[in-house]
């Protein structure tokens, strides 16, 4: 992995973003960026901020200032709506899936395929699920089970293939591979470098080092909702995260 | 990745009920429900039969009687099964239904005679829209204050429960409103009220289009997609059992003629000769009854094929994915419990019309029927799970035991206390079910 220079215009460019609850400052003046074809890694202990940051950006929560660009255009993302049609797409660290779903209703939720009588076409859908999941995952075949029948790799594979299905352009995934056996964390592993090439940015937050050393371009850590820095990850140890992640230092700064 | 088929290798060669449910693609909750019901009839009226002489509760009036008795209930309990899905409760439907007949009383007999004079044929309209606007608007206020003002709804209702019993009584000062519209009257069944035996054959009949259109339809979807299709035999047998069960209900409602005093009177109004066996004048489908039907059609279609119905489970089962994939849940849960006030309110036409006049005690303790209904239904009070017509089965199920009971000469005190056994029971059972399907 190259340390490239990101030139052009920013996927994402999140600026100066603050959100407190209760006098709180989860996120504090944090600003990241992301860029096509680029996996950035989210590091932090947990109450750093990440997950806060992340559900700005797919509309979960509303921040108090800041600045989203997609695009370089200004965006404004009020509502998981708005970020999905930035193309903007979560695979969230708790699945955010309805249990008593089925696959294709969950993986459709919220843009049902409907029949001409607006209808909701449940074969229709079933059978785009059946295509995305022999591409995701070939063993899938409870299709019409309710997803709380399903292991937790399957029930992550509805996840990711939801945001994967609708031509995602930005991708955010909160500890994907948190609950998987490794073989499953290495399909995801393998997802992640193909989704990649394709040209999709992808914020991946994670708490395995290892993971960020080997599938991010770029790292911004984040401590106490404040951002410690943005480092090349070619450029840096494990150490030096580390250092980051619980002394909150920039390397080659104080240290 | 490199296990595959370990789906067929755990289908090892099913017994011959599991194959015959797995092609027919039944719902063994809904066998359930139905062995149920049908062990509460034979029951009552066997049990009739031996200590009385006489079975009462497999005649074609009592069944006759008992599906009208069920209307208002199950109307309600359509939507509650709605409000239950999403993790919620109304407790005011028994009152909203007498506010509402109180509306729709005043606007029929206070109102509108002055306006448009007595007995005119728009009258019975107004008021249905009348009341059902009134049921509407009182929902979306109770959901409002649920979704926006986040007060659960528990207390909410709770309190919808005494303020549209009191307004109900403010507006009557007490009085029974009466008497209603005669056309309006026909919506609560009765001789009149009833479609007679052509019109339940006709019923009868677009039911019947109905059911092997969508087997037909069903079929064709299936292939259009490569979707494994059921075997024909399987196909046939449900078309056949569906349809005869639709001309079974059609014989039955047919097969109880109407009183003779209201047939000598109707042969005099009409000039027609009584014959020397007396004039057999059946009773068809009652109307309530047909209104259940709409209501059932409808709200399936709108649970099963749209994306409303489809949000409905979505929130039940998890909240908060809901709202991450862009639905929302407030603006739903308004839109869920002024559809619960819309069918609160069609419930108090039909019983209203059904008692002839409108009182403010109309629907007491109503809300504890339709949630029993519900939840013997297979409504889970933990959301995410129920069925319309599981809801109404479940409806059929009270009346029936409580109809069961007063033929066969229970008091009132006994009754309370079976049904009330019943519901504890029931939801026992269903545990019991999930568990073991689990």
């Amino acid at each position: 992995m190259s340390s490239k220079t990101n030139t052009g215009t920013p996927l994402i460019d999140m600026r100066d973003i603050c959100i407190s609850f209760g006098g709180v400052h989860a996120v504090d003046h944090v600003s990241v960026d992301l860029y096509p074809g680029e996996v950035v890694g989210l590091l932090g202990h947990n109450g750093a901020g990440k997950s806060t940051l992340i559900k700005i950006l797919s509309g979960a929560y509303k921040m108090d200032s800041g600045e989203i660009y997609v695009n370089g255009e200004r965006a404004e993302i009020r509502s998981p709506r708005d970020a999905r049609r930035y193309n903007i797409e979560t695979i969230y660290q708790t699945l955010a899936l309805a249990d008593n779903l089925d696959a294709a209703s969950n993986l459709f939720l919220g843009r049902e395929l409907t029949s001409p009588l607006g209808l909701v076409d449940d074969d229709a859908m079933e059978s785009e699920a059946r295509k995305i999941m022999a591409r995701l995952n070939p063993n899938f075949q409870k299709f019409k089970d309710p997803v709380s029948a399903l292991s937790g790799g399957q029930r992550q594979s509805v996840a990711i293939a939801r945001a994967v299905y609708f031509n995602a352009q930005i991708l955010i995934m909160d500890e994907p591979t948190a609950a998987l056996g490794p073989h499953e964390t290495q399909m995801v592993s393998e997802l992640i470098t193909q989704l990649k090439a394709e040209g999709i940015g992808i914020f991946l937050i994670s708490h395995d080092i290892h993971d960020v050393m080997e599938l991010c371009d770029r790292a911004s850590v984040m401590k106490n909702g404040k951002l410690v820095g943005t480092v090349n990850v070619a450029d840096v140890t494990d150490d030096d995260l580390l250092s980051m992640i619980i002394l909150g230092k920039q390397p080659g700064k104080a240290a | 990745m490199t296990d595959t088929n370990e789906h067929s290798a755990t289908r090892n060669r099913p017994g011959l009920v599991q194959r015959f449910m797995r092609d027919t693609e039944l719902d063994t909750r809904l066998l359930g429900m139905l062995g149920a019901l049908a062990l509460i009839w034979v029951g009552f009226h066997v049990y009739g039969a031996l200590s009385n002489g006489f079975g009462a509760f497999l005649t074609p009036r009592n069944l006759w009687n008992l599906s009208v008795q069920t209307a208002s209930i199950g109307i309600m309990a359509c939507g509650m099964v709605l409000v239950i899905i999403t993790r919620h409760i109304d407790l005011s439907v028994g009152s909203v239904l007498g506010f509402c007949a109180v509306i729709m009383g005043i606007t029929q007999v206070w109102f509108l005679p002055k306006l448009v004079g007595l007995e005119h044929w728009s009258i019975w309209i107004i008021a249905c829209i009348v009341g059902m606007i009134a049921g509407t608007l009182v929902g979306a206020i109770h959901g409002w204050l649920i979704a926006y003002l986040s007060i659960p709804a528990f207390i909410v209702t709770l309190g919808g429960l005494l303020v549209w019993r009191g307004a109900a009584f403010l507006i009557t000062r007490g009085e029974t409103i009466s008497p209603l519209d005669s056309t309006f009257k026909l919506l609560g069944g009765g001789p009149n009220g009833a479609v007679g035996a052509t019109g339940s054959w006709i019923v009868g009949i677009i039911a019947s289009i109905a059911v092997v259109a969508l087997i037909i339809m069903g079929r064709a979807r299936r292939r259009r997609f490569d979707f494994r299709l059921r075997p024909i035999w399987a196909e046939w047998f449900i078309g056949i059992i569906s349809v005869g069960a639709v001309v079974g209900a059609v014989l039955l409602v047919n097969a109880y003629p109407w009183p003779t005093g209201i047939v000598r009177r109707y042969a005099a109004a009409n000039d027609i000769e009584i014959p020397e066996g007396g004039l057999f004048i059946s009773h068809g489908f009652a109307i309530p009854v047909l209104i259940l039907l709409a209501v059932i059609v409808v709200m399936t279609v709108v649970m099963n094929r749209t994306r409303f119905g489809r949000y409905v489970y979505a929130i039940g089962g998890n909240p908060e994915a809901a709202a991450l994939a862009g639905i929302n849940t407030r603006w739903m849960t308004v839109k869920i419990f002024a559809l619960m006030g819309f069918l609160t309110g069609l419930s108090a036409v039909v019983a209203s019309a059904r008692l002839g006049s409108a009182t403010n005690a109309l629907g007491t303790l109503d809300e504890l029927y339709v949630i029993a209904a519900a939840v013997i239904g297979g409504t889970s009070l933990s959301g995410g799970v129920g069925t319309i017509y599981g809801a109404v089965l479940g409806a059929f199920v009270m009346q029936s035991l409580q109809t069961g009971m007063v033929l066969i000469g229970f008091d009132a005190a006994v009754q309370q206390v079976v049904v009330g056994g019943v519901l504890v029971l029931a939801v026992y059972l269903d545990n019991l079910y999930r568990r073991s399907s689990k």
